[in-house]
């Protein structure tokens, strides 16, 4: 479904992301992770098409075809996903607004007709319960005043109405009590299909207990040092980032 | 003998034309017509070397000759033309054709008793005494060209009069339309709206366009808020992309009273608003929102002044701005705070989004106090889309047009949710999302 390769993009001709090589089949669940500025959001960024990226060597294939040249809303459109670690707060657009427009943006692009407004509230009220949010959430503007965990849910919604092929989770499990991430969570499961997958950028093991990957990377540098099985999560979560730094380092003295 | 007549002799032919129609004015009228005229004759439009008229050019209008219209009820459009402009509110609806009363068009109701809804020019004749005491008696006439031409030709208008305590509990729609079938015109409605003590009403001033021709609106509203009277007023102009537009709104307000103002200007190729607000006697408050939604080369300007001159009043002014293509928007709010004006609060903000590097805004607060014991604050703001917002949406599925539509959106949401007469809010905001998706049309294209 996702061919990464040999990938490198980042800010103002300096390079983040320096060689990232990553293959992800329909139906599985990647977990990356690694230390703060390891370039881990960059990734998730660049792959929905955030315009401060710039990508200057390596493609992305998605589905066939090349993600790279296609605008943000496109990705959107062909069934890319990504939960923002930070949602922005948009005053005077209603959350439900915004979810309509998005959903229907997607559907009439896949051929679908357009949800009406009762169609839309009923696919509203079913997904809304999946997030544990009510009604009310719905007729405030979009993240305005929403706390970090309604944010992170508000994200999940979205995702659950907008049923993505691909969805990117950029450290949606960041600041979460337990309650939330157990949401948060059964959200992403509930994605899980044969049909679809799942990158899960995280900082921390602690959604892993909830969400089994298929794989794990760890992002170093701009650069996957290791992959494993779900096992080495548990083994970062026990030993910390340094030994696999210096491990890295290790293997690849000629990084800066 | 022949020489090349400049636009001012239009007026002036004009003017003399109305007074060898020999048009049943009474003295007091008459008086107010002469000295105006001369007025006119003697400063003509406003210049730019005016403080007040610094950032509007309306050379384009003066350099027009826009011949007055004099005759009573023009052809006009035909009924269907106006379905678009209409509410579905039972209240009355008056129509004028280029600034003429349309008895054809209108559908007045019948009112509560009490309550006079009707045409300037019949008012001068049923209800004189109420029109002598206030017709262009609020306000300077003399203050500009456009004031003065308007008071010259004083005939023919809204005429709204609210016996004490009266309700109206329909908004009153007073719809302006602009039908030119040839040459330029004059349209010159004069509106006057009289509510006395504890009266209570809702009044929509609504000015639209059926073709797209060049033409001239100069209005002039006059209100009058009687003690503890409640006027929601609401003037929304939507003239043609080739109109021009002037509107001068003097409203006074006694004891207690409370005005409200909503103030969208979407059309126009020039359209210039001044709304001036004067507290008479204390307790009195005033709201004023304003939207203008602008684009290609479109003017438009509003000037506000809201005259604190007794104490323990209240006034809170929101104006939102939308700039695209290379338009031009100019905000001027004055507030005056007169010396015995103690106890004064008076709040004033102006927003402006800018969706293109060459439109342009001037905002200009001004706050002359002279009172200490004063609430007051101003605040002025001119900014583009969030880039951040534009990707989240982007990120959603929405193309780039329809996402600085519905962030644009976002940011006018608050002053269209402050209108109260729910089909005209509907209205304005099914325009607005329209535009929404007229853009994305245009993307799929």
């Amino acid at each position: 479904m996702l061919s990464i390769r040999y990938l490198h993009a980042g800010v103002e001709g300096k390079d983040i992301l320096r060689g990232i090589d990553l293959e992800v089949k329909a139906g599985e669940i990647h977990a990356v992770m690694g230390p703060n500025g390891s370039g881990k959001s960059t990734l998730a960024q660049v792959l929905a098409g955030h315009p401060a990226f710039a990508v200057t060597r390596g493609e992305v294939v998605y589905e066939g075809r090349n993600l790279l040249e296609m605008p943000p809303e496109e990705r959107a459109r062909a069934g890319v996903f990504l939960a923002f670690q930070y949602p922005i707060e948009i005053p005077g657009v209603s959350n439900a607004q915004f979810l309509k427009a998005a959903v229907n943006e997607v559907r009439t692009r896949q051929g679908l007709d357009e949800l009406d407004a009762m169609e839309f509230l009923e696919l509203l009220r079913e997904k809304l319960a999946l997030v544990e949010m009510d009604q009310s959430f719905v007729s405030r503007a979009v993240n305005e005043g929403f706390s970090g965990g309604e944010k992170k849910r508000n994200e999940i919604l979205q995702m659950a109405l907008l049923q993505p092929k691909l969805a990117i989770l950029d450290e949606t499990d960041s600041g979460l009590d337990i309650d939330a991430l157990k949401i948060v969570a059964n959200g992403i499961n509930s994605l899980r299909t044969p049909d679809n997958a799942i990158l899960l950028v995280t900082h921390y093991q602690r959604i892993l207990s909830y969400v089994t990957p298929d794989r794990v990377h760890v992002l170093v540098g701009g650069r996957i040092v290791r992959s494993g099985g779900k096992d080495l999560a548990l083994e970062l979560e026990a030993k910390g980032y340094d030994w696999i730094r210096e491990d890295a380092g290790a293997v690849q003295p000629a990084r800066a | 003998m022949s020489m090349v007549a400049t636009p001012k002799d239009t007026y002036l032919a004009g003017f003399a034309a109305l007074e060898r129609a020999g048009t049943a004015a009474p003295a007091w009228l008459h008086r107010i017509r002469r000295s105006a005229i001369d007025r006119f004759a003697e400063i003509g439009f406003p210049t730019v070397r005016l403080e007040d008229w610094k950032y509007t050019n309306v050379a384009a209008i003066a350099a027009i000759a826009f011949p007055p219209v004099l005759a009573e009820a023009p052809a006009g459009p035909g009924a269907e033309a106006l379905e678009p402009f209409a509410f579905a509110t039972p209240g009355p609806r008056l129509v004028f054709v280029n600034g003429r009363y349309s008895a054809k068009l209108s559908s007045p109701a019948s009112p509560p008793s009490g309550v006079r809804v009707t045409s300037l020019a019949e008012a001068l004749v049923t209800d004189a005494a109420a029109v002598e005491r206030h017709l262009a008696r609020h306000g300077d006439w003399a203050r500009n060209g456009f004031t003065a031409l308007s008071a010259a030709f004083a005939q023919d208008g809204a005429f709204v009069h609210l016996a004490p305590g009266t309700r109206v509990e329909e908004p009153i729609h007073l719809l302006f339309v602009a039908a030119v079938p040839a040459a330029p015109v004059l349209s010159q409605p004069r509106n006057l709206v009289v509510a006395e003590r504890e009266s209570r009403a809702t009044i929509v001033e609504h000015y639209v366009a059926v073709g797209d021709d060049t033409y001239l609106t100069n209005a002039v509203t006059e209100v009058v808020a009687g003690e503890g009277a409640i006027v929601e007023h609401y003037r929304v102009q939507q003239e043609s992309r080739r109109g021009f537009h002037v509107g001068t709104t003097e409203v006074r307000q006694a004891r207690d009273s409370r005005f409200t103002s909503g103030s969208v200007s979407l059309g126009g190729r020039l359209a210039r608003h001044d709304l001036n607000v004067r507290f008479d006697a204390e307790g009195a408050s005033c709201e004023l929102d304003g939207l203008y939604v602008v684009g290609d080369r479109q003017h438009v300007d509003n000037h506000t002044l809201i005259d604190h001159a007794r104490p323990r009043c209240t006034s809170r002014q929101l104006y939102k701005g939308v700039l695209d293509g290379a338009s031009r928007a100019v905000f001027n709010g004055r507030v005056i705070v007169r010396p015995d004006a103690q106890r004064t609060d008076a709040h004033q903000t102006n927003k402006n989004l800018l969706l293109s590097e060459s439109a342009e805004v001037d905002t200009k607060p001004q706050l002359e106090i002279f009172a200490d014991d004063v609430k007051c604050t101003h605040g002025a703001a001119v900014g583009r889309l969030g880039e951040d917002a534009v990707f989240y949406l982007r990120s959603r599925g929405l193309g780039e047009t329809a996402a600085r539509t519905l962030l644009t959106y976002g940011f006018v949401s608050d002053v269209l949710a402050r209108i109260a007469v729910e089909p005209l809010r509907a209205r304005l905001d099914a325009l607005l999302m329209a535009r929404l998706r007229d853009a994305r049309a245009k993307e799929t294209r």
